[in-house]
């Protein structure tokens, strides 16, 4: 399976603080590949770095074999990456059908009928969507809003999607269906990296995982053996 | 003192005048409201972009009616002049943006830093054009554009046409503007980077086109201000823009900084309010109003008449 | 250390200024300094020390030179003495600096600015329409003949006796700024503007802070309005404009928001660079702007800066330091 995206011993700091100590971490084409850890174990950094948000002090970001590391927010979301934002981070003085369309926003200059398909694509995922593309987003409930910010992330038709903490903020059964959704996006051939809290809904979908602790890998391995290893739940439940 | 019917009398022609007032102002304000919504910045500089528009206005003004090449016909004069003026300060706002503030922000300047810098262009401009142009006034031959014969009677109040044009040009360009803001993708793209700049930018918005983008509109708009306060008034000078940019200002302020609808009805209300107090208040106080509104609205209401009214501290 | 030396030496060094000058003239100029020094001082502590940008700062100087005005010329038949009128200059200008900063306590950056400048220009309009119906301030022409400072019997004259009296006045006002800045109202003054959310939660009650440096850094312009309408024996309402705010305002930055020596040698500058060049007098505000501009750019700090330069987030994806949150008010 092709590489699509490769971390390199990435080391990004903030002033003095280093958040992230030499991380490599790769994701084939086809997979769910979850980054799991507790708080300032690195997973946002890691996030905001693959984007460009954040630039790393030393080592390299790979997407399709292209380095990226270097390069501006814009370039890097438009060869194909999208983040679906922890806390959602909606548009919330625009309309839900605005929020989807800036998510199209890289794709701006195709054909409006190209981009009909997105669209349906989106309802059909998120029915509840359809009936409230007119509503500000910032008035929808949690779960509402993480199927729009899912759905806008979709928009722009990525190679790979970025999830930052999908279930944080939703309710168990929530949370099952959005990662249910993640499932079908996958079956419909879009590479997925997951940043979650949640280890156990985050592994029950992924193929492969990495535990973060203080800005290191501390274990990477198929989904199903993170599950079963105690160590995991240590790393949870012991110091970060 | 006025009696009540003689206060009758006056008012809708008073009202009339505050309303053409307030689209200027309106307009002006626009450019206030738009660089604040994307930079979180007051562009100190803004009003003398207003009277950089105004003398652009003045020359192609003068060269046209010089030419006899056209008739000095409205329809013809004013879109010329109105092209010409919004070209040159557009592309003002652009070498601020681009020369005097974003090398700021790419330091890491806190707050201080480009405002004073605002300040300085604000005196360069002034002092440029005084330069150039001189520092006495410059007449608008408005009325060889538009006859002082020209009035028409609308539901009673005899207006001029002067000033139903002027009305009408700025109300048509605020609303081109609000339709562009609401309907197109660089609208949309605005509205991003002025609500949440890093999402925006991991949409794939390229925020600093978006900035300059937002500085020449405003700028530009700005300009035409210019050139139509020049046929209102008659009269320019080169320190025109800083009592109209203050005044501009309040109004963006009054309708909720960063809020586009905002800034025309702060506008609006401005105007007319302005208006009313020169009429029966003592004139010598009019520009007295206007900041005193500002205070009032700081003061009490920071968020403005269409803003939250307990606004997000982290933007002011 | 030598910093303390060097200040004792230059203040001696002053005492024989008149000595070498070679002309009333020049020592007018030298004089001007000292009073705009007095002035870039009083703001310093407004926008220097607490981080507030007041705009409008150059209410103050009007009020304070009015209000001396009111009280030792023929406009209210009033003459008091000097250290009196002086006195009272200082502290009405203290007590307008309370009203004039309460309602901006809730206002940052930006905003503040602005509501300071209205209040500075709303004085102005109040300087020149306040002579109907009942003549105040005198208008547009203001008040003339106002009596020269008179101490111990003596009335000044020659410009080299302003000048001491300037220098001592300075001289105050150094060894004030010194005090604050190194008292505990100094330090909460510093905490306000790195931040004041921050300030706030260690229990300093910025209300008050805010409030005093004010009413203090007002006081200061009072001092100097005072000294200005003695010296000039008059006042107008044009001595006061907003330009005059962004002049002292210039001046602190130039030198280094916050830095003693600094500001003063701002002061030095401003007045003394178009005397020496009165031929560009055309092009001296193009200059300044330009300045102020380029300034900003390069050397936001000033040539004297006061806060110890903190090292650069090494996040150099960060050229989009717009900000998102509030920042502190200060280069």
């Amino acid at each position: 399976m092709q590489v699509l995206l490769q971390l390199d011993q990435v080391v990004t700091t903030y002033g003095p603080i280093r958040a992230l100590k030499g991380v490599t971490i790769e994701v084939r084409a086809g997979e769910i590949v979850c980054l799991l850890g507790g708080n300032a174990s690195g997973k946002s950094t890691t996030m905001k770095t693959i984007l460009g948000i954040v630039r790393p002090k030393s080592g390299s970001v790979y997407f399709a074999g292209e380095r990226i590391d270097r390069l501006p927010t814009q370039s890097i979301v438009g060869r194909g990456i999208s983040l679906v934002p922890e806390a959602r981070r909606l548009f919330g003085r625009m309309t839900v059908w605005e929020n989807l369309a800036m998510g199209a926003f890289t794709r701006r200059a195709e054909l409006h009928s190209e981009l009909e398909q997105d669209y349906e694509r989106v309802y059909a995922l998120f029915p509840r969507i359809k009936e409230r593309l007119g509503q500000l987003a910032g008035t929808l409930s949690g779960g509402e809003q993480q199927m729009v910010a899912i759905g806008r992330a979709l928009m722009a038709r990525p190679r790979l999607l970025l999830m930052d903490e999908p279930s944080m903020g939703l309710s168990p059964a929530l949370v099952d269906q959005v990662f249910d959704i993640i499932q079908t996006i996958n079956q419909q051939e879009t590479t997925i990296l997951v940043v979650e809290q949640n280890a156990a809904v985050a592994l029950s979908v992924a193929s492969r995982g990495y535990v973060l602790q203080n800005g290191r890998v501390v274990a990477t391995d198929q989904a199903e053996n993170l599950l079963a290893a105690d160590d995991i739940r240590r790393a949870y439940l012991g110091d970060e | 003192m006025l009696s009540f019917s003689d206060i009758l009398h006056i008012l809708p022609q008073q009202l009339v005048f505050g309303i053409t007032l307030g689209t200027i102002y309106g307009l002006i304000a626009i450019g206030y409201t738009m660089v604040y919504g994307v930079l979180f910045m007051i562009n100190f500089a803004h009003g003398d972009v207003f009277m950089i528009g105004a003398y652009v206005g003045w020359i192609v003004l003068g060269a046209l009616m010089g030419s006899h090449a056209v008739p000095l016909h409205p329809a013809i004069v004013l879109p010329v002049m109105l092209i010409a003026a919004m070209l040159f300060t557009g592309l003002i706002g652009l070498g601020l943006e681009r020369f005097a503030y974003r090398p700021l922000y790419r330091r890491g300047a806190t707050r201080l830093g480009p405002l004073i810098s605002a300040i300085g262009a604000s005196i360069f401009l002034q002092n440029a054009v005084m330069l150039t142009e001189g520092a006495r006034e410059r007449v608008y031959m408005t009325y060889a554009v538009f006859p002082r014969s020209w009035r028409i009677n609308l539901g009673g109040v005899n207006i001029s046409v002067l000033v139903l044009v002027i009305a009408g040009v700025a109300a048509l360009m605020m609303w081109g503007l609000h339709q562009m803001v609401q309907r197109t993708a660089l609208g949309r793209s605005i509205r991003a980077v002025a609500e949440d700049r890093e999402i925006a930018a991991v949409m794939g918005v390229d925020v600093w086109r978006v900035v300059a983008t937002a500085f020449f509109i405003g700028s530009a708009l700005g300009g035409a201000a210019g050139v139509l306060v020049g046929f209102y008034y008659t009269q320019i000078d080169f320190f025109m823009g800083y009592s109209a940019g203050l005044k501009a200002f309040t109004a963006a302020v009054l309708g909720g900084i960063g809020n586009i609808r905002g800034a025309m009805l702060g506008g609006l209300i401005l105007g007319v309010v302005e208006s009313l107090a020169i009429t029966f208040i003592n004139p010598a106080f009019k520009d007295a109003v206007a900041f005193g509104v500002l205070i009032l609205v700081l003061v009490f209401r920071p968020g403005g008449l269409l803003g939250e009214s307990l606004p997000d501290w982290k933007k002011i | 250390m030598w910093r303390r030396h060097a200040g004792w030496a230059v203040a001696g060094a002053a005492l024989f200024v008149p000595l070498v000058v070679p002309n009333a003239y020049v020592m007018g100029v030298i004089t001007r300094i000292c009073l705009y020094s007095l002035l870039a001082l009083g703001l310093n502590i407004v926008v220097g020390f607490a981080g507030l940008l007041d705009l409008g700062y150059v209410a103050f100087f009007g009020i304070g030179s009015y209000v001396y005005a009111f009280l030792a010329s023929p406009q209210f038949g009033l003459h008091l003495s000097f250290p009196v009128a002086l006195a009272a200059a200082v502290v009405v200008t203290a007590i307008f600096g309370i009203l004039i900063g309460a309602p901006t306590l809730r206002l940052r950056g930006d905003y503040l600015a602005i509501v300071t400048l209205g209040f500075g220009e709303i004085t102005y309009i109040l300087l020149i329409n306040l002579d109907r119906p009942i003549n105040i301030t005198g208008g547009p022409s203001g008040i003339v003949s106002i009596d020269p400072p008179s101490l111990f019997g003596y009335a000044l004259q020659a410009n080299f006796q302003y000048y001491y009296l300037f220098l001592v006045v300075l001289g105050v006002a150094v060894m004030l700024s010194r005090r604050l800045r190194d008292s505990r109202i100094g330090w909460a003054w510093q905490a306000i503007r790195e931040d004041e959310v921050a300030a706030e939660t260690m229990g300093i009650n910025t209300t008050m802070a805010k409030l005093q440096a004010f009413s203090i850094g007002a006081a200061f312009a009072g001092a100097g309005g005072c000294l200005l309408a003695s010296w000039q024996r008059s006042v107008f309402p044009d001595n006061f404009l907003f330009t005059e705010s962004i002049n002292i305002l210039a001046m602190v930055i130039l030198g280094g928001v916050g830095s003693l020596p600094g500001v003063i040698l701002g002061a030095t500058i401003i007045v003394a660079l178009p005397e020496l060049f009165r031929d560009f007098q055309l092009y001296r505000l193009l200059a300044f702007g330009l300045m102020l501009m380029v300034l900003m750019i390069f050397r936001p700090a000033g040539l004297l800066a006061f806060a110890s330069r903190h090292e650069e987030d090494a996040d150099p994806a960060a050229d989009d330091n717009i900000p998102v949150t509030e920042a502190a008010a200060g280069p």
